[in-house]
């Protein structure tokens, strides 16, 4: 099943289901990145609250997700990576610095405008 | 390993997904709680993506382990694949030959309380590792 994309504002929601494969993930990468374009968002966010195993696959692309948006103009947030997953994985070795993250979708979405009155403000 | 092994085939990158599921379900029924169910996981989802990544096809036995009375889970993957040419370098951080973060295994590693690799260019590759219930 792919990932539904829902859109509030200029800002797009992704939820990640348990047992997504690797497959769908880059579906979602790629829809992701041609919706950006399309409906002109300006912030991306990804819930992973759902998500049980964060290994050094799915990392990767949502730190690839978070590059490829920013390229295009919007930003990303990864939101609600459960205590267990974060622990784990500190084990592998993986970090998210190049990619904003918030404990829930309410706090990524004040991020997200927030970012977009600072930019707008600087015009 | 013993009769209440599970066996999981390794061909594709949804195997890899009920390969870490089958091993959650039976890690917790050894006793392993909250944490270490996610650092089993995530272990046997690296070690199973290698496989799909480098063997394309391969097998994972999952199973109780024992040592006195501690109890623990055991996590097998084989494959008849390339093979791994220096194993100390595929086990240092960051090393990769595929488009990976070099990762996988030396994190598997951690994430475990055993871990031994047995690998020969052209035969295959099998990972055998271990954590116990504290």
């Amino acid at each position: 099943m792919p990932v539904p994309i829902l859109k509030q504002g200029s800002i797009l929601i992704a939820c990640i289901q348990p047992g997504l494969s690797d497959h769908q993930l880059l579906l979602l990468k790629d829809k992701l990145s041609g919706e950006v374009e399309r409906s002109r968002a300006e912030g991306v966010v990804i819930d992973v609250s759902a998500i049980d195993v964060m290994d050094s696959f799915a990392t990767r692309t949502l730190r690839s997700i978070s590059q490829t948006t920013r390229l295009r103009g919007a930003r990303t947030v990864v939101v609600g990576i459960q205590p267990d997953v974060a622990f784990a994985m500190i084990q592998l070795g993986l970090t998210m610095e190049d990619v904003s993250t918030a404990l829930d979708l309410e706090e990524a979405v004040a991020m997200l405008t927030a970012g977009r009155v600072t930019r707008r403000g600087r015009d | 390993m013993t009769e209440e092994d599970i066996h999981v085939a390794i061909d594709r990158d949804v195997d890899v997904v009920s390969a870490r599921e089958k091993g959650r379900e039976l890690a917790s029924r050894q006793g392993f709680s909250g944490t270490d169910l996610t650092l089993i996981a995530t272990a046997i989802s690296e070690v199973a993506r290698n496989i799909v990544v480098y063997a394309g096809h391969g097998e994972l036995v999952i199973g109780p382990a024992r040592k006195g009375n501690r109890c623990g889970i055991t996590i097998l993957a084989r494959d008849q694949g390339p093979g791994i040419p220096d194993i100390d370098k595929a086990m240092q951080d960051g090393f990769s030959t595929g488009k990976s973060l070099g990762l996988g295994l030396p994190g598997a590693r951690r994430m475990m309380d055993e871990f031994e690799i047995e690998s020969a260019v052209g035969a295959g590759t099998t990972i055998t590792m271990r954590k116990w219930v504290r």
